[in-house]
């Protein structure tokens, strides 16, 4: 492709050539894309016509139960909004101040490179490994138990250091013009940074927040680690209650000998599908609704 | 654009944090302060839920299960941080180290029978029953890589390849089929399909001519009619001679063996002080039978439940096991009885 590109343009057959190339590759890219997504389409075909005609207000509204057609998500379901919701709470104001700090602040200090490769090499460690972190930490050493509080806190650490990079990346899509125009006007650095970088960088640093929340939400390991329950007639009603996840639930289900349990995994699996499009779409509408505010 | 959408988020969120901190730990809440706090084995899982379910709608005491597996639950539990422990294999010493050394007594209880079924492929026409002899040729170690077709087995089955499906080496199952069959626990062939989940072996064995596996017993009853299942023989005269198919009643009496075993839930001596831990023991010895065979598990028979009953009662603490390890073929009579050291 390169040495074609960067040839002047000829005419007859080099040209044909060439014009040929650009279709092969437009055909190539969408056949893999249609491959990709057949495969998702096929796989969600597959989940929603074994799971549809067990959902019901009933499902979503009762507890597990050893018999299949009594069993619900109900403690699994506000179990995993809790979780997920604080997790936020802990992941978004750690994250931003840290990213903050690096592309602001830290400049190439030999601490803020330390602490930077640290951030990309947590990017990519097994999610157990924070779960053994998690039950040593923050169920035994800060005595948290095993509550929602220590299984929030320890998707907030799995979640860190994408929120961190994703909110580098976007503090580093505000202008320098910006600014030098706040500096002029006699702003501090801090104010700089309050009034004018951050809400600019608002719809990437929540893009970041909401692809990482939506990777915590899935996790089981880290949560079976730490001593998240797989039978509980109750919803967690505090930071400190035992709780447990949709994902632990689905594992479970799926697990069980008898056939009508998967159609039940199958509608809990609906159910955390629906749950994981909503935040998705909450980020996308307020991303959009705050670029359109930010412009005026 | 003075407060800017992030700036209100962060300080909402640093505020609930600050509030949240606030609260500080009020031990395990819930609706009511009574809790009954069980964890441990996948296997034994659906025992307890089925337990918990009934015993909440008959008392409103909630209870919570999890599955940390037979070695996690046991390090919860010899830390006083759960009631009980569900264990697919007995305690081992190490665990029961940790527990003295925490000051924790515990009660150890057989709940039910699991047996493991040995399957083939219902096409599989030429085979009827198989030796433990033959299982062992089968899985031991040494046969990796060179034992591979059904004639290496016996000579009279067919000269084609066979394909081995089994329990994940992490799952009480492994360790149990190991030990019966090899003899060493955790010693067998590697070059098998192994899954810690089940339904995958199940989905194998159907869809394969050439296959051959084991699983609980449970899996096999739900799949009855795609598996067929395998009698073993023990190629000894007691309990009973010749190949015994697994079923209810051969895995309770102790003729199929050597692949049947009791599963196990210790009861710690201190959370059993609780009225609310002593009222689920009993309600969980009362209906256990029942409630097991609901869930594809083999009650250990009224006298069984009756000495297990009898056992919670006269608080004998420790394990019938402390000096053996895994062992195969006790009888629940010889595993109740058996001497145990004084804590």
């Amino acid at each position: 492709m390169t040495a074609a590109d960067h040839a002047p343009v000829q005419a007859g057959r080099g040209n044909a050539g060439r014009l040929w190339a650009d279709r092969a590759f437009q055909a190539v890219g969408l056949g893999v894309l249609i491959v990709a997504l057949s495969a998702l389409a096929a796989l969600l075909y597959d989940v929603w016509s074994d799971g549809y005609h067990r959902l019901s207000w009933q499902f979503l509204t009762t507890f597990p139960s050893r018999r299949a057609d009594n069993a619900g998500i109900y403690a699994a379901l506000i179990g995993s909004i809790y979780v997920i919701t604080v997790t936020a709470v802990l992941a978004l104001p750690i994250g931003v101040a840290a990213a903050v700090y690096l592309e602001e602040y830290g400049g190439r200090s030999r601490v803020a490179k330390f602490i930077e490769l640290n951030i990309a090499n947590l990017a990519s460690v097994p999610s157990i490994i924070y779960g053994l972190l998690g039950l040593g930490l923050f169920v035994r050493m800060m005595g948290m138990g095993r509550s929602v509080l220590a299984g929030a806190a320890t998707l907030a650490l799995l979640a860190l250091p994408v929120v961190i990079l994703s909110t580098r990346e976007a503090l580093r899509t505000v202008p320098m013009s910006i600014r030098e125009g706040s500096y002029a006007l006699g702003a501090t650095k801090w104010q700089t940074i309050w009034h004018q970088v951050l809400p600019m960088a608002t719809p990437g640093i929540l893009t970041g927040l909401i692809l990482s929340l939506s990777r915590a939400i899935g996790e089981t390991a880290p949560l079976i680690t730490i001593g998240a329950l797989t039978y509980i007639p109750f919803a967690p009603d505090s930071i400190w209650s035992p709780f447990t996840v949709l994902p632990i639930q689905i594992f479970n289900w799926v697990s069980r000998p008898q056939a009508e349990f998967k159609t039940v995994a199958a509608a809990a699996i609906i159910v955390l599908l629906i749950l994981l499009l909503t935040m998705n779409a909450a980020a996308i509408l307020l991303r959009d609704r705050y670029q359109k505010q930010g412009r005026v | 654009m003075s407060v800017s959408l992030l700036s209100r988020l962060c300080l909402t969120a640093a505020m609930a944090a600050v509030l949240a901190a606030c609260g500080g730990p009020q031990g395990p809440s819930g609706s009511g302060s009574a809790l009954v706090r069980l964890d441990g084995s996948s296997t034994v899982f659906p025992i307890s839920e089925a337990v918990a379910e009934e015993f909440r709608l008959a008392t409103g005491t909630n209870v919570t299960v999890g599955i940390s597996g037979t070695g996690g639950g046991f390090q919860k539990f010899c830390r006083g941080e759960t009631d009980i422990s569900n264990a697919s294999r007995p305690i081992s010493e190490v665990e029961i180290e940790a527990c003295r050394k925490s000051g924790i007594g515990f009660i150890e209880l057989p709940m039910a029978y699991d047996g493991i079924a040995i399957v083939v492929n219902p096409k599989a026409s030429w085979i009827e029953s198989i030796t433990v002899a033959e299982l062992k040729r089968l899985w031991e170690p040494g046969a990796q890589g060179t034992v591979r077709r059904w004639n290496q087995v016996r000579a009279s089955w067919p000269d084609r390849e066979i394909h081995l499906f089994g329990a994940g080496v992490d799952s009480g199952t492994y360790d149990y089929f190991t030990q019966a069959i090899t003899g060493k626990e955790g010693a067998s062939r590697g070059d098998f399909t192994a899954s810690e989940d089940d339904n995958v072996l199940v989905q194998g064995i159907r869809n394969d001519e050439l296959a051959l596996g084991f699983l609980p017993f449970a899996y096999y009853h739900e799949n009855r009619d795609s598996l067929k299942l395998i009698p073993v023989d023990d190629e000894q005269d007691l309990p009973v001679a010749g190949p015994v198919a697994p079923n209810m009643d051969t895995i309770r009496s102790g003729d199929y063996q050597p692949l049947s075993r009791p599963v196990f839930i210790y009861v710690s001596e201190p959370a059993l002080a609780r009225p609310e831990v002593q009222a689920f023991m009993d309600f969980y010895v009362a209906n256990a039978g029942e409630l097991a065979a609901e869930v594809g598990y083999v009650d250990l028979g009224t006298e069984g439940y009756r000495l297990v009953g009898e056992h919670l009662a006269s608080r004998r603490l420790g394990s019938a096991f402390e000096h053996g390890g895994s062992q195969v073929g006790l009888t629940l009579e010889q595993l109740l009885s058996r001497e145990r050291l004084p804590q």
